[in-house]
């Protein structure tokens, strides 16, 4: 475990020391003692005749940074969709901290009792594409909705949290703003501020930037890379491929409804293994 | 001979009015309370019509389609008169309550539905993602959005509703557009109904600058520019 955090702290801080890439690459030859947080075993799911996954397997450890990336259409998002359940799977199992959240047509895997499941989701973050604030709360109510009806946390106490959660994405100064007075990366970063109030042990990060304006996407930007210097587990689908290749501990390329490459960052980038990735690399960096 | 005791106008409806009170005063008291059974009853509804399972949601579709589908009038008098056939004898203000208000909240529920649907996948995905279960998605966060978008039809149905607490007539209440109508065949002129044409019409203004004040304190900065 002491082994791993190195690890992780190391490819984190983006000065490129990745000596360690080697022992991470390829799914499985990973160190035995990290622990699993996220593991989605043989992953099918289709909408009606469209096949999006055929067969994924995926582990994320706790406090990696795992990006997903590939052609639009790919299934990427899908992927995230299914971790925590917006979508349901046709075949395999979804297991989140060892609890089995979603398992169909796999002999053996049983999802586990509802309220265990309930459990392990809530504390399973996501951030949209399109925010899906709530239009009709302030920015400080979006972020202690959660925190007081699910969870119970008296008002005065979630104000706090509030406040403080919103100060770490950079605006307690718009905590009585509504969405519709929010600039795009202001209401990411409620959507952040929103998930993280709710103290979760990953996030889920669905194309966050993909909606915003160019010159608003650094800020976006910066409140993730802040999270994953703090450790925090995150799955990111996104475009930005410097991002990627700063914040991500293993970037993983979806084509053709399948995981057709899975790398530490400076492996993917500077040598792509899989004609795919290549030519995908090619496309979107020149 | 007609022409020698008539009074002026004002002071002719407030000669009337000890009379003609008692029929507004009817009126008032069905609407005010038909509004506030039905509005529950229709949020209700329409979240069960929504989400609801699919013999609760067959039943409402019943409901909704059988109360749009005839008339009010009719279905007055078939309770009115057809329920002693059933051993159910209810007096004309039961009935009146009953089914005005059951036949609002069938308008209202499809209002209400039209609203809830229209409030996007992503607000539900929000909700779900943060832990929040059915019941908290819907009072928090859909229904909220929903009442806001289904004022300006929802003010339509209630100045509907309260021209037509006129059809109580039908089960022999006097409301005040039943007593206007005795006070002008009794003294043969009209200023009764002059008189009851500027309240439904003054109520009508009333219930339009209501809702146009609740649209304002609820959308005040929200919907303006709603991107997401």
């Amino acid at each position: 475990m002491g082994e791993k955090t190195q690890v992780g702290a190391g490819a984190r801080t983006g000065d490129g020391a990745r000596a360690d890439g080697g022992a991470q690459a390829g799914g499985g030859a990973r160190d035995d003692t990290a622990e699993v947080i996220i593991r989605l075993t043989n992953l099918h799911k289709s909408f009606g005749e469209l096949s999006v996954l055929q067969g994924v397997d995926l582990t994320v450890e706790r406090g990696q940074v795992v990006s997903i990336i590939g052609p639009s259409g790919s299934g990427k998002s899908t992927v995230l969709r299914c971790v925590n359940g917006l979508e349901k799977i046709d075949r395999g199992v979804v297991e989140i901290e060892g609890v089995v959240v979603a398992a169909v047509g796999t002999p053996g895997a049983k999802p586990a009792p509802k309220e265990q499941i309930r459990a392990v989701l809530a504390k399973t973050g996501m951030v949209f594409q399109s925010f899906n604030l709530f239009p009709h709360m302030t920015a400080l109510q979006n972020v202690i909705e959660a925190p007081m009806t699910v969870k119970k946390i008296p008002k005065a106490r979630a104000r706090e949290l509030g406040m403080e959660k919103l100060r770490r994405v950079g605006l307690d100064d718009k905590a009585d703003a509504f969405p519709s007075r929010l600039s795009g990366g202001q209401k990411q970063r409620v959507a952040i501020a929103r998930a993280l109030a709710m103290e979760p042990d990953f996030m889920l990060f669905d194309e966050p930037t993909s909606a915003l304006d160019p010159e608003l996407v650094g800020e976006v930007l910066d409140v993730i890379k802040s999270l994953a210097r703090e450790h925090m587990s995150m799955m990111i689908v996104s475009h930005e491929m410097g991002f990627t290749r700063e914040v991500s501990d293993r970037v993983i390329f979806v084509d053709n409804q399948k995981i057709v490459a899975d790398n530490p960052p400076e492996r993917f980038f500077n040598s792509p293994e899989h004609p795919r990735v290549a030519a995908f690399l090619d496309k979107m960096l020149n | 001979m007609l022409i020698d005791d008539r009074l002026g106008f004002w002071q002719y409806i407030i000669d009337k009015m000890p009379i003609l009170i008692n029929g507004i005063k009817t009126s008032y008291l069905l609407f005010f309370a038909v509004l506030l059974i039905a509005a529950p009853l229709s949020v209700l509804a329409a979240v069960a019509k929504v989400s609801g399972p699919r013999a609760v949601r067959a039943l409402l579709n019943l409901y909704t389609w059988a109360f749009r589908g005839s008339p009010l009038v009719l279905q007055l008098s078939l309770v009115y008169y057809g329920f002693p056939y059933l051993g159910i004898v209810w007096q004309p203000w039961t009935v009146a309550l009953v089914v005005f208000s059951l036949s609002f909240a069938a308008y209202e529920t499809e209002v209400i539905r039209g609203g809830i649907i229209s409030v996007e996948k992503g607000q539900y995905e929000a909700c779900r993602v943060l832990g929040m279960n059915f019941f908290q998605t819907m009072r928090r966060v859909v229904v909220p959005q929903a009442i806001r978008r289904v004022l300006p039809p929802t003010c339509s149905e209630v100045i509907i509703l309260f021209k037509d607490t006129s059809l109580v007539t039908s089960i022999a209440l006097m409301d005040m557009m039943r007593t206007a109508q005795r006070i002008v065949i009794m003294d043969l002129r009209i200023d009764a109904f002059i008189a009851v044409l500027a309240i439904y019409l003054l109520m009508a203004s009333l219930t339009v600058s209501v809702f146009h004040r609740l649209e304002r304190i609820l959308n005040a900065s929200v919907l303006k520019e709603e991107g997401s």
